[in-house]
């Protein structure tokens, strides 16, 4: 049986049709066309689906879309404000904090959460924060200053 | 180095670096096509069987299958990289010779009803004896995994080199081991795939591919499918890591363009993480024994090894692989006696294929942890036994290869002071510990067929500047690597060049990423093809100013005589002018390049040089061992690499600190555990390679040498890094807590086991 249903993601809302065991990540790549949420693994063990849902990092692949109904969806697409990068997008192009990119979105996503949840983290919170997010080919020394760098920016402004 | 560049030696970041924090850079799986059908594989459940029967009918008849195929109903042809080493077809025929071997294939409307087509297909199988591990599979009687291979031995070299056994009467000591490096997966974060579309009016399939080497792919495809390569156009989209396991062709790729050809669909082909674990490649486990000759003063004289490779049920890039391992014994050391036998056996697990080092690391780990072995044995600090015997720039190799450039004994110091040696190594409190490795690697394979590069670079009439090149970017940034070298040679800036790369159907030939090739090889066609343009525009633009072209720069966006900036033009202007001049536009630069070769280079058929330059490099890792729990902490890990000149020095750090990732995984965390055939641990949570929780505080150094072969200087960066820190770690470990570990990985339970075995000891420092 599908459920006609309307999910929230970045700002928009889509009318798709889904059966009750498809997941996010599913409905996000194959209805929505949203294809900067990667799948890595489908179990819940690489980070690469990462989405934000009412601000928390949650891992698409484990999460039903019809539990997404009624909730602020955010995924890697709509982190960009117009024409401008986000900070954190920004901070990862400049520090060299990607190589492949098909974990980035997933990262980006995670340390936003983290950011959000804690302006000025430690270095050792954020390596904790970021842990379930698997990168195979940076080595994380780039990543973890990337978000360390846009941690250090948001504690000037705030 | 006293050069004066504007974007060559620059950090600057990624070309495409913007589209990948943006979730726009397209990966395989991100494409969709009107009308895509999905396709997805069933696989042996049994390590070695005979196929009786397949019957597909009732996956057929599930409403939503488009078409089932088996072993039975493709072409009698089989692939493989290495032309004489083919062995695999793209689905088994007789017989299946691993768990995870291909045996049919269904396309659906979609991902779902393929899987469930898969359950419906019925395979009667006669389960055949089958054989885990290599030196077990080469004894008389052993089962056969390919009939035509007698004890299971499918490649063998032996070499000899200087005066063979002989050497070791001269030798002052003589030291023996036998070492073990086990199964390692590349895990790349984004899974394998394909997707094929074929235009039957033109008989033309187009494939994307998550594929390091789209040339490679074609001619496998080629063959296999009965098809001209002219009819086949292989399109490499962003690969989202390879490591060497997106080398060889797979099943989806054979299939997806099998179904698009047969049912005129686009068809789309993912493997599921479990399947990269047990059906795509992995690093060969490998048994090395090494015997080492040393004259008194601390020079090794002499070395014979013995190396079993388990190559699991096919050959893939086996005589490549053991003939790198071979080679590549004779530096970055002097090793004026050499002899090497090495065995590549079949066994019914999953294939080993190139994995970052290819065949290196497993002999490296060997050689530098026996060299520590020694030092403490002779009572020589280790890295001075590494100074004294490194090989030197101009120096000869007994393989003949041709040394131009050589920062092998300055690595060794310089890792050396930046991890603390001297305060340091046989210093620290128990359960602390220094050590280290080197290592050398080749930039690139100097001669086979596709072993060489092309490019085109168009200057168009903004000044903006195309280049069309067949290198893979496969997430290490060979794509900006060569805009850079472009850019320099032409005087712009990284903004103005846009590259178009690894199409078939559009850029020159081009080998693809393996081998550690690409800066140098593609570098260097890129490069030449940019002199070319530059060229027709100084000569048009010396008569303007009435200058010897010889005096002409191309700097900022401007030509001029050097030293004299006034005296010039923009290029704006220059190629304004250039078009009414009436010459021929537009201005195209080409260039080919192969490296300086003499036949055979190969070194499968013959000693001689083997890559353009080789890149050398020095690992030290501080480590602390938790004698409690066993764990090991890898505190800071120092890289000292001579990559040359560095083209650009943020990607080669990015390269340098994933390698010390990825040889941490090695040493301590990562094996792909096999138990009679079956893959125990094929996803990440069960694999385990390192988080960011395990990050070590970690120092890169370039040690530069200007190489004279290499593009502005430059040598590989991309695999020689990940040599040797899996035996820098291990021999931090023997400095830790005084005990020699023979075998990776090293895992908290064998060094519990290691720390009972000696009787209660471990309270104080003891060395052996």
């Amino acid at each position: 049986m599908k459920h006609a249903v309307a999910l929230s993601v970045n700002g928009d809302t889509y009318d798709v049709l889904i059966s009750p065991n498809e997941t996010l990540l599913d409905v996000l790549r194959e209805k929505l066309g949203l294809m900067g949420t990667k799948k890595g693994c489908d179990l819940g063990a690489c980070g690469a689906c990462t989405v934000l849902v009412e601000g928390e990092a949650h891992l698409s692949c484990l999460m039903l879309a019809i539990d997404a109904v009624g909730r602020e969806v955010v995924t890697i697409e709509g982190l960009a404000q117009g024409g401008e990068l986000h900070p954190l997008q920004r901070a990862f192009v400049e520090k060299g904090a990607l190589q492949c990119g098909f974990c980035t979105p997933g990262m980006i996503l995670t340390a936003k959460a983290a950011l959000d949840e804690e302006a000025k983290p430690t270095e050792a919170s954020i390596k904790k924060k970021m842990a379930g997010n698997l990168c195979r080919c940076t080595g994380y020394k780039k990543i973890i200053e990337a978000v360390s760098s846009v941690a250090a920016l948001s504690g000037k402004e705030g | 180095m006293g050069k004066e560049w504007s974007v060559v030696g620059v950090r600057l970041p990624m070309l495409d670096a913007g589209a990948k924090v943006k979730g726009t850079a397209q990966f395989t799986d991100d494409l969709v096509l009107p009308g895509m059908l999905h396709g997805r594989i069933l696989r042996s459940p049994l390590p070695h069987a005979k196929i009786l029967h397949i019957d597909t009918s009732k996956a057929e008849k599930l409403t939503g299958v488009k078409g089932v195929i088996t072993g039975k109903d493709i072409p009698d042809r089989k692939f493989g990289i290495v032309p004489k080493a083919k062995d695999e077809y793209a689905l088994a025929k007789q017989k299946v010779r691993y768990v995870g071997d291909a045996v049919a294939a269904v396309c659906a409307v979609d991902p779902e009803t393929a899987e469930e087509a898969l359950e419906l297909i019925r395979v009667e199988y006669e389960e055949l004896p089958a054989v885990f591990d290599p030196l077990e599979a080469m004894k008389e009687g052993a089962p056969l995994v390919h009939e035509d291979v007698p004890n299971n031995i499918s490649i063998s070299i032996r070499k000899e080199f200087g005066e063979g056994e002989k050497a070791f009467e001269k030798c002052d000591f003589v030291f023996e081991d036998t070492f073990y490096s086990q199964a390692v997966n590349h895990a790349p974060l984004e899974p394998h795939a394909a997707v094929a579309q074929f235009d039957p009016l033109r008989g033309e399939i187009v494939i994307w591919s998550s594929t390091q080497i789209p040339f490679f792919l074609r001619r496998n495809l080629a063959t296999t499918l009965l098809v001209p390569e002219s009819k086949i156009r292989v399109i490499k989209p962003k690969v989202g890591g390879g490591f060497g396991g997106k080398i060889d062709m797979f099943a989806k790729d054979f299939c997806a363009c099998w179904f698009a050809m047969k049912l005129g669909r686009p068809v789309k082909f993912v493997y599921e993480r479990e399947e990269v674990f047990i059906a795509t490649r992995q690093r060969h486990p490998m048994y090395v024994t090494v015997k080492t000759g040393m004259k008194k003063d601390g020079t090794i004289h002499a070395q014979r090894f013995w190396a079993y490779a388990d190559g699991g049920a096919y050959n893939s890039t086996a005589p490549l692989m053991i003939t790198l391992s071979c080679y590549f014994l004779m530096v970055p050391y002097r090793v004026p006696n050499l002899i090497y036998e090495g065995h590549h056996v079949y066994t019914n697990k999953p294939v080993g294929g190139a994995m970052r080092g290819h065949g290196i690391p497993q002999a490296r780990f060997a050689v530098e942890r026996q060299l520590d072995k020694i030092a403490v044995r002779m009572g020589i600090d280790p890295a001075e036994l590494r100074i004294k015997n490194s090989i030197h720039a101009g120096e000869d190799h007994p393989g003949g290869f041709i040394i131009n450039t050589c920062g092998f004994a300055e690595s060794v110091k310089k890792a050396a002071e930046a991890i603390g040696w001297k305060e340091k190594r046989g210093k620290l409190p128990f359960g602390r510990g220094v050590g280290m490795g080197g290592a050398s690697f080749p930039s690139g394979v100097s001669n086979m067929s596709h072993l060489a590069s092309g490019a085109v670079v168009q200057l168009g009439q903004d000044g903006a500047v195309t280049v069309l090149t067949g290198a893979a970017d496969i997430g290490q940034g060979a794509e900006t690597v060569i805009a850079q070298i472009v850019a320099e040679e032409l005087g712009v800036p990284l903004e103005d060049i846009r590259v178009t790369a690894a199409d078939t159907g559009i850029t020159p030939l081009d080998p693809g990423t393996f081998g550690s090739g690409v800066t140098v090889r593609a570098g260097n066609a890129a490069k030449l093809a940019a002199i070319s343009l530059r060229n027709k525009l100084f000569e048009f633009v010396a008569q303007k100013l009435e200058a010897n072209s010889a005096d002409l720069v191309a700097k900022g966006r401007k030509i001029y005589v050097k030293g004299s900036p006034d005296r010039g033009l923009t290029l704006l202007d220059a190629v304004k002018a250039y078009r009414y001049a009436d010459l021929p536009m537009p201005i195209i630069g080409r260039g080919s390049w192969m490296a300086p070769a003499q036949e055979p280079t190969t070194l499968l058929k013959g000693d001689g040089n083997f890559a353009p330059n080789y890149s050398f490099m020095t690992q030290a890792a501080e480590v602390e061992v938790d004698t409690q729990t066993g764990k090991v902490k890898v505190v800071k890990m120092v890289t000292a690499h001579d990559c040359g000149t560095p083209i650009n020095p943020l990607l080669v750090e990015g390269q340098l600190e994933g390698s010390i990732i990825g040889g941490m995984g090695q040493a301590l965390y990562e094996n792909v555990i096999v138990e009679n055939g079956q893959v125990m641990n094929p996803s990440f949570l069960d694999y385990g390679f390192p988080t960011a929780m395990e990050m070590p505080e970690m120092e890169g150094i370039q040690v530069i040498t200007d190489d004279p072969l290499g593009p502005f200087g430059a040598k590989e960066s991309g695999e020689g890094t990940q040599l040797a820190p899996a035996p820098a770690i291990v021999n931090a470990i023997y400095d830790a807590i005084g005990i020699d570990f023979n075998e990776l990985p090293v895992t908290p339970e064998h060094i519990l086991k290691a720390l009972r075995n000696k009787h209660g000891k471990t309270g104080s420092r003891e060395k052996a």
